[in-house]
């Protein structure tokens, strides 16, 4: 069981003063639920915001946040699969643009939406399959694998649009990126929150779920319980693959055009949204739902900080502060779990 | 003639680049029978055991189960020839609990295709109440529980399933005095059952409470096997370090043993 009051003890409180049992409870919190801690940290975040800004805590503010968030968590749902399996997915930057490009070079030849958006979502399961080939089959370390891949995607991505942005895409692409339902709604939101729904089902109700946590936790014990290891890695960098490809589309959309050189640094956001939502580097530990949280967080800030008129500079200071607190906050939580190591 | 062994490994052949690490080695096991395999460390007896459970290929070498050939490629051509194997780090999840750790590889399912938790759970529970009735929180990740807890999903895990074959690997060594007092409690309940076990430990007092039959390897070759009945434990420790068979010990070689 968790040791509680390491904090309080630590400031030299009386674990049974107010204070006292409120810092407990918030460790505990944080030992025991992450999800409901980052949901806290963006709420504390957006008080913080509102009470410095008129123009932050409004419908449709709170609204643009969830677009500007919507492509880095889009591709968090597979990045945070690859990340529980304890890898790691470099390349959805990359595969996010070959998607983008391919989708609407195929809409630019005249094939119409359907065959766009399937051909962009084919793509990036293509090379996000070929991420799991490499890992599980050549045991090629996540890093290195996905490092090349992201090459390989982004070269490809050049190659087929010689560098030059697709700008022609089919009448109703843009609703994905741009629609509103109701006038209201931003259809990326809802497009998000479809793809966690689907996500969490399937690392709640199936088995490849089970077996993304289970390779993260003890890779060696899921192989001698019969699991066919390399070929469940290749679902979970297929489904990483599939992820971006559905963000690219997005993006594609957002903007109007496919972009070659698109999606670069997304990568790094989505580990970072993953890592903020509190699913730990090392495996088999994580809430899917916070990486949305996650995602959020890093979006209100960098709105945040647009609105409050700070130098955009900064917005990367401060997330990168996040992203090391974070981590830093895993291990303190593994620390006090236990058992591990 | 006598019905044909539960399980017979003949003339097993492994190396590991240029290193034999089980030379020519023969056992077998009946039903209701444990085998001891005892040896040093690096003397083969886990790549032998490795090799019956799926998790090494063999080089050379025959596998016959009640007098059936099989081939065992991967640990899932064991698990379905009923050969489960309880390692001696456990081979859990540590972020999965209880239920999900005693199913791993072989999740009851739904008829939508989705995990029934609900009918993982209460088979757990009836198979860790036959184990430890003491441990019933199934839904704590496992690597908050302890040792003995631990242990009972991963034996838990060996018997569910229709198991014929039980492979233990150093199954006492994370275990304290009470546990492996129960743990023994539980190999004889399983001989009465008709499961044939092979037994490795480094504790050959666990080794003599144990087993019916000793089998010695050192440097990945087959020192001997006898009825534990038939011999002492200063003759078996001398195969093991001496490599001499139960009678060419000599007066000296025991004082040196000790």
């Amino acid at each position: 069981m968790a040791r509680p009051d390491l904090t309080t003890r630590f400031l030299g409180l009386d674990p049974k003063s107010p204070a006292g049992r409120l810092l407990g409870a918030a460790e505990r919190a944080i030992i025991e639920n992450p999800t409901v801690f980052t949901a806290g940290i963006l709420l504390l975040l957006w008080l913080i915001l509102s009470q410095l800004s008129p123009y932050f805590f409004t419908v449709s503010n709170l609204f643009e946040i969830t677009v500007q968030a919507a492509v880095i968590a889009l591709i968090a749902v597979g990045q945070t699969f690859v990340i529980l399996s304890k890898g790691i997915d470099l390349s959805v930057g990359a595969i996010l643009a070959a998607s983008a490009v391919t989708s609407t070079m195929v809409m630019d030849a005249g094939y119409g939406l359907g065959a766009g958006v399937i051909a962009g979502i084919v793509v990036g399961a293509f090379f996000g399959a070929a991420n799991g080939v490499a890992v599980g089959y050549l045991r090629i370390p996540p890093f290195v694998a996905t490092l090349g891949m992201m090459g390989i995607a982004r070269g490809y991505a050049l190659i087929i649009t010689e560098g030059i942005p697709i700008f022609r895409v089919a009448d109703g692409f843009e609703i994905l990126g741009q629609g509103r339902v109701w006038g209201v709604v931003p259809v990326p939101t809802i497009a998000t929150l479809g793809l966690y729904a689907i996500g969490v089902f399937v690392l709640l109700r199936t088995r490849l779920g089970r077996y993304t946590v289970s390779i993260g936790s003890n890779e060696q014990a899921t192989k001698v319980s019969g699991v066919n290891v390399p070929l469940y890695l290749i679902l979970i960098y297929g489904l990483s693959g599939v992820t971006a490809g559905i963000a690219g589309l997005t993006e594609a959309s957002r903007i109007g055009s496919g972009q070659p050189a698109g999606g670069v640094g997304y990568e790094l956001d989505s580990i970072a949204a993953v890592v903020i939502g509190g699913t730990s580097l090392f495996g088999g530990q994580g809430s899917l739902i916070a990486s949305w949280i996650g995602a959020l967080i890093i979006a209100t800030l960098r709105n945040g900080l647009n609105v409050l008129g700070v130098y955009a500079f900064w917005q990367l200071v401060a997330i990168g502060a996040i992203l090391i607190a974070a981590v830093y906050i895993d291990n303190w939580r593994r620390l006090r779990r236990g058992g591990e190591q | 003639m006598s019905a044909p062994p539960l399980i017979e490994m003949r003339n097993i052949y492994k190396s590991f680049g240029g290193t034999h690490a089980v030379e020519d080695v023969s056992v077998t096991v009946q039903g209701g029978e444990v085998l001891g395999v005892v040896g040093h460390n690096g003397a083969g007896k886990s790549t032998l055991i490795k090799i019956l459970a799926g998790a090494y290929r063999m080089d050379s070498g025959e596998i016959y189960m009640q007098g059936e050939k099989v081939s065992i490629h991967n640990p899932r051509d064991a698990r379905d020839l009923g050969i489960e194997t309880l390692y001696q780090d456990l081979a859990l999840a540590d972020h999965l609990d209880a239920v999900a750790n005693l199913f791993l590889g072989r999740e009851i399912m739904t008829r939508w295709a989705t995990l029934d938790g609900n009918a993982m759970e209460k088979a757990t529970r009836e198979v860790i109440a036959r184990i430890n009735p003491n441990f019933v929180n199934l839904r704590e990740p496992v690597q908050r529980l302890s040792g003995g807890q631990r242990q009972s999903v991963a034996i838990g895990r060996a018997l569910y399933f229709d198991t014929k074959v039980l492979i233990m690997d150093e199954p006492t060594a994370a275990l304290g005095h009470r546990e492996t007092a129960v743990f023994k409690e539980l190999v004889i309940r399983l001989k009465s059952e008709g499961i044939g076990m092979v037994l490795i430990s480094h504790d050959i007092h666990d080794v003599f409470d144990l087993s019916d039959r000793i089998t010695v390897m050192t440097n990945g070759r087959q020192i001997g096997t006898h009825r534990t009945a038939e011999v002492t434990k200063d003759q078996v420790l001398s195969m093991i370090i001496l490599g001499k068979q139960p009678g060419e010990e000599t007066a000296e070689d025991i004082a040196t043993l000790h």
